[in-house]
């Protein structure tokens, strides 16, 4: 919309604008500069042009790392999304005692930080002391999470489920108190299922809410970084090492700035293009342009 | 199809009621004839809405029966009744087409798809919506998305009943002239039972065959159109229905007629209305008279030879609006303000004075009706 | 204040949804806009009240360009069509709301909210919280922290249009006394051709994007320019006919010839349409002059004052407005008589070329 001009609107925003100034285009610009060239110390700099970026793509290491992170990422939403939602049709409506008290422990997990988080989970999964862990043993099962990359692999998206289908519960509640009674209503009185109630009408009027939940899924999962971080240290061998973490070691560990620059550049640029493709997409499906 | 019978209904939103004053719907009996369009028409918080989810089976009464074609229904939901209903928002499945939406409510009876196919034409063909069954029914105009919550509810052999809950909040003026047109012409074609819900009294009354209106969770008067405007059983109905409502004067009882400030207005012949049972001394009499039926005329011409014209009360006019077809006169009756709704084309007088026709004019004792 | 819009514009995208609009208003005017949803009555409100910006054209207020000025700095206020008030003040506090802004003294705050809460009839209300009232009583608050600021422009944007039929007839009436003799100028959108005529003052006729008319109300009422512009300013729907003009009679499509009047005399031959509002198509025969057309009933709506009868005519659907109660068979035909001294007659572009004669109006102080 064409909005009126008012000068003073700057100063409202001038704060905000010096802060992502700062914290993200001043690092991003170093990094753009780091990744170009070779850097050995205060003025000694040397430019390389693409050579970085060619390593990085031709780095296997690299490809696998991707490739898990594109899996975790897909399996936190396929989780996640169908739970959040099936939680929400769940939930009690209207107010009450019981709708409040459901919604503060759904925003329980949501309000641990993220390192408390891995270590609870660190505790939880052992199989020596752990509730979670040593009842799997007691069940029979041979579960060790630090020895065998599956068990690390479920464990650590065990873990984001708990940590995170609440967000997604929560946006979908939202998105289902919006609805108007006399949907429901209209609905009963067609005759129609539960299944037709919850595809024809529940579901449509919850896409708005559901876009939102599945890009911040989507690009929180993929950035992931100090959950596995804690719980799993990446390990074992490189089972759960996930793109940020791999820069990390990349970059902090192995000291290649160089590298890690451009590779940082190539994970903000994919992230920048699945975000954008889904919002595209998902914003279009269930409206008709798509087909 | 079937008769609609309410026995001794009443609601209230309160576990445990007390006094009236806790009935959103006093105790009530009605029977609607099968086919009829009906309206319950009063303003917001009457219980025209608690009435109309009793019928459909949303609200379960506090007490009372409620039957279908004799069957009693009282605990059966809403999608066991046999009735569809039309909400004041259009309610369409957005992501389907016109088709689907429409075929919706027999798909989810299992009917046959060439028997559906057949039904879904032929309501479609009904509604004007043929063109549109292919198109997304998100897509369509508001009057358009009416129709086709309508045609939901038509393409049902089984159904009833039809109820409206003022469906035509979101339409613009011009096509609520075409969707009431269409629906009468459906009413016609199909004699079902409809049931209007609505505040605006245009709508009630060029819809319904019989209208009942509600005040304060009781049905103080039903009747056609014309009964209502003629006879208002209660000055509310007086007061409610006709745009400007009825000019409602206390008025003193005298020899002949009645006393307005000491003005005399007669009043047809009759028994006394103060002799009746219901008369005490502190009872409250008012006279009501609708602007369409008051004449305005000249004091003097009316008069001949100098003095007041016989049944003419002099008036002082104090505005007079211009509303096109018509011109409402607002006139000042002793300390009361009366007003007089005038024919396009015809002059306010510079001397006027209004006639009362004794037919036209009504007695109210304690805002009921006296006859 | 004098409220002067200058070929504004508004564009959204590749939608034009306000197209070269020029509007003088002046102090204290009462002004209707009468359009149909989407006709861009809001688009045009927000523009006047500096919420959105033209993408063409300028407003000047007392010959001021205030063309890109935000609202917050033009002396504007604004009723919406749904029931606008802070939900956790009270009445009060919400009528108080604007002057605090402003930074007026306690006991000047005091006697505007309750000089301006008792002409709206909610001075009993001041301590209730909007939640605890109807919806004609939230609607009044509205109006009334609009009304106090005194701003010179004051805009309503449909404000009885969730309220029921009976609440809207008296607070019509109520607005219609209380923006008398203000120095304001009042706007009032409304899709309703009898509001605009209860209403009175001017009014302005708006039809997809662009302004047909301006003029005293009765004025446009009376001589629609268009034939757009009547049948916006009908309610029943204006009928339509065909017909040809010739130098001695008009000759509707079925053959039935129409002599003409004073006012449609000596207008150039050839095809045009007659409009003829519902009320001046009738069963009973008004004047010697009147000619009947066959029509067949199609439903007869009898409202109890009125009936309307909504017939087809030669394929055409018509509507008569009769007084009193007539009923009809659905299917019978019956003849419908046409004034020829109240027919309005356009070109076939749906220009005015003939509006009848109206009768002279004396609105106050007739005594």
């Amino acid at each position: 919309m064409d909005k009126p001009w008012n000068n003073r609107a700057w100063l409202l925003v001038l704060p905000v604008v010096a802060i992502v100034a700062f914290s993200a285009i001043l690092p991003l610009m170093t990094v753009v500069n780091y990744s170009v060239q070779d850097i050995f110390g205060p003025g000694q700099a040397y430019w390389v042009g693409t050579e970085w970026y060619r390593k990085v793509l031709e780095d296997e290491r690299l490809r696998d790392a991707l490739l898990r992170q594109m899996l975790y990422s897909l399996a936190v939403l396929a989780i996640e999304i169908p739970l959040g939602v099936a939680i929400a049709l769940c939930m009690p409506s209207g107010k009450g005692w019981r709708t409040s008290l459901t919604l503060v422990l759904l925003a329980l997990p949501l309000l641990i930080p993220w390192n408390v988080v891995g270590t609870i989970w660190q505790i939880f999964a052992r199989g020596d002391i752990g509730l979670g862990g040593a009842a799997l043993q007691r069940l029979g099962l041979d579960y060790n999470y630090t020895g065998d990359p599956l068990d690390a692999w479920l464990t650590v998206l065990a873990m984001d489920v708990w940590h995170w289908t609440s967000l997604v519960a929560l946006l979908a509640y939202a998105g289902l108190q919006a609805i108007p009674p006399a949907f429901y209503q209209a609905a009963k009185i067609d005759g129609a299922s539960r299944w037709s109630v919850f595809r024809y009408i529940q579901l449509p009027k919850m896409r708005g809410v559901l876009i939102i939940a599945v890009l911040l899924r989507f690009m929180d999962s993929f950035m992931i970084y100090t959950e596995p971080f804690v719980l799993t240290g990446g390990g074992p061998g490189n089972a759960t090492t996930f793109l940020s973490q791999f820069l990390t070691r990349m970059a902090v560990g192995q000291f290649d700035l160089g590298v890690a620059a451009a590779f940082s550049i190539i994970y903000f640029l994919i992230v920048l293009l699945f975000s954008y493709v889904f919002y595209t997409f998902i914003t279009k499906v269930g409206t008709g342009d798509a087909r | 199809m079937a008769t609609i019978e309410l026995r001794d209904i009443a609601h209230s939103y309160r576990p445990d009621p007390r006094g009236p004053s806790d009935y959103a719907l006093r105790r009530l009996s009605r029977s609607w004839e099968d086919g009829t369009a009906c309206a319950l028409l009063g303003p917001s918080g009457c219980g025209k809405t608690t009435l109309l989810n009793i019928i459909s089976g949303l609200i379960t009464p506090s007490e009372g029966r409620i039957l279908f074609g004799g069957r009693d229904v009282t605990g059966l939901s809403p999608e066991r009744r046999n009735i569809a209903q039309v909400f004041q928002f259009p309610v369409i499945y957005d992501t389907m087409t016109v088709y689907d939406n429409l075929a919706f409510p027999l798909r989810n009876r299992g009917m046959a798809r060439p028997d559906l196919d057949r039904r879904v034409r032929r309501v479609a063909e009904l509604l004007d919506l043929t063109g549109d069954l292919k198109r997304r029914a998100q897509r369509l105009t508001p009057d358009a998305k009416q129709k086709i919550s309508l045609g939901r509810g038509l393409v049902r052999e089984d159904v009833a009943a039809i109820l409206f809950d003022e469906p035509l909040t979101v339409i613009d003026p011009h096509m609520k002239w075409q969707l009431r047109r269409k629906l009468r012409e459906i009413h016609k074609e199909v004699r079902l039972s409809l049931i209007y819900v609505t505040h605006d009294q245009v709508e009630a009354l060029t819809f319904a065959d019989q209208v009942a209106v509600m005040v304060d969770g009781a049905i103080v008067q039903v009747g056609t159109p014309q009964e209502l405007f003629e006879e208002p059983a209660h000055t509310f109905v007086g007061y409610f229905i006709g745009s400007p409502g009825m000019n409602l004067l206390p008025c003193e009882l005298a020899e002949g007629g009645a006393r307005v400030d000491g003005i005399p207005i007669p009043l047809p012949a009759g028994p006394r209305p103060d002799a009746g049972p219901h008369a005490g001394p502190g009872a409250r009499y008012e006279i009501g008279i609708r602007p369409e039926f008051l004449e305005i005329d000249h004091l003097g011409r009316a008069a001949g030879n100098g003095g007041a014209a016989p049944g003419l009360v002099p008036v002082d006019v104090t505005d007079v609006a211009f509303l096109g077809t018509h011109r409402i006169v607002t006139a000042r009756l002793g300390r009361h303000t009366v007003k007089v709704k005038l024919d396009e084309g015809r002059p306010v007088p510079g001397d006027p004075g209004l006639r009362f026709p004794p037919g036209r004019t009504k007695l109210y004792r304690d805002g009921v009706l006296v006859n | 204040m004098t409220l002067r819009l200058e070929d504004v514009s508004k564009r959204v995208g590749a939608a034009l949804h306000l197209d070269g609009i020029s509007l003088a208003l002046e102090p204290g005017s009462f002004n209707v806009l009468l359009g149909r949803t989407l006709a861009g009555k809001t688009s045009l409100l927000r523009l006047m009240a500096g919420l959105d910006k033209p993408t063409g054209g300028r407003i000047l207020e007392d010959g001021r360009d205030v063309t890109g000025v935000p609202a917050g700095r033009r002396d504007v206020a604004m009723v919406y069509q749904q029931f606008i008030n802070y939900p956790s003040f009270t009445v009060y506090e919400n009528i108080a709301s604007p002057l605090r802004r402003q930074g007026l003294g306690r006991d000047e705050i005091d006697r505007r909210v309750r000089g301006t809460a008792a002409m709206l009839h909610i001075e009993g209300l001041l301590d209730r919280l909007p939640g605890q009232l109807s919806g004609g009583q939230q609607q009044r608050t509205a109006i009334a922290r609009a009304l106090v600021k005194g701003a010179r422009l004051l805009l309503l944007d449909e404000p009885l249009v969730n309220l029921d039929y009976k609440l809207r007839e008296e607070l019509r009436a109520e607005l219609r006394q209380l923006f008398r003799d203000t120095g304001t100028i009042v706007v009032y959108a409304t899709t309703e051709p009898a509001e605009a005529l209860i209403m009175g003052g001017n009014t302005a006729v708006l039809h997809e994007g662009r302004l047909i008319q301006h003029g005293p109300t009765a004025e446009v009422y009376g001589q629609p320019v268009t034939a757009d512009c009547a049948a916006i300013f009908s309610d029943p729907p204006m009928n339509f006919l065909d017909a040809i003009l010739s130098d001695d009679r008009l000759m509707l499509g079925d053959g039935t010839a129409l002599p003409l009047a004073a006012h449609d005399r000596g207008l150039p031959p050839g095809p045009c349409r007659v409009g003829i509002r519902a009320n001046h198509l009738s069963v009973v025969r008004p004047n010697d002059m009147a000619v009947a057309i066959r029509a067949r009933v199609e439903l007869a709506e009898i409202s109890g004052s009125e009936t309307f009868i909504h017939v087809g005519h030669a394929g055409v659907p018509l509507v008569a407005q009769e007084h009193g109660v007539h009923p009809h068979q659905i299917g019978e035909t019956i003849a419908l008589y046409v004034d020829p001294t109240r027919i309005f007659v356009f070109a076939p572009d749906g220009t005015l070329q003939a509006a009848p004669a109206r009768v002279p109006q004396r609105r106050r102080g007739v005594a």
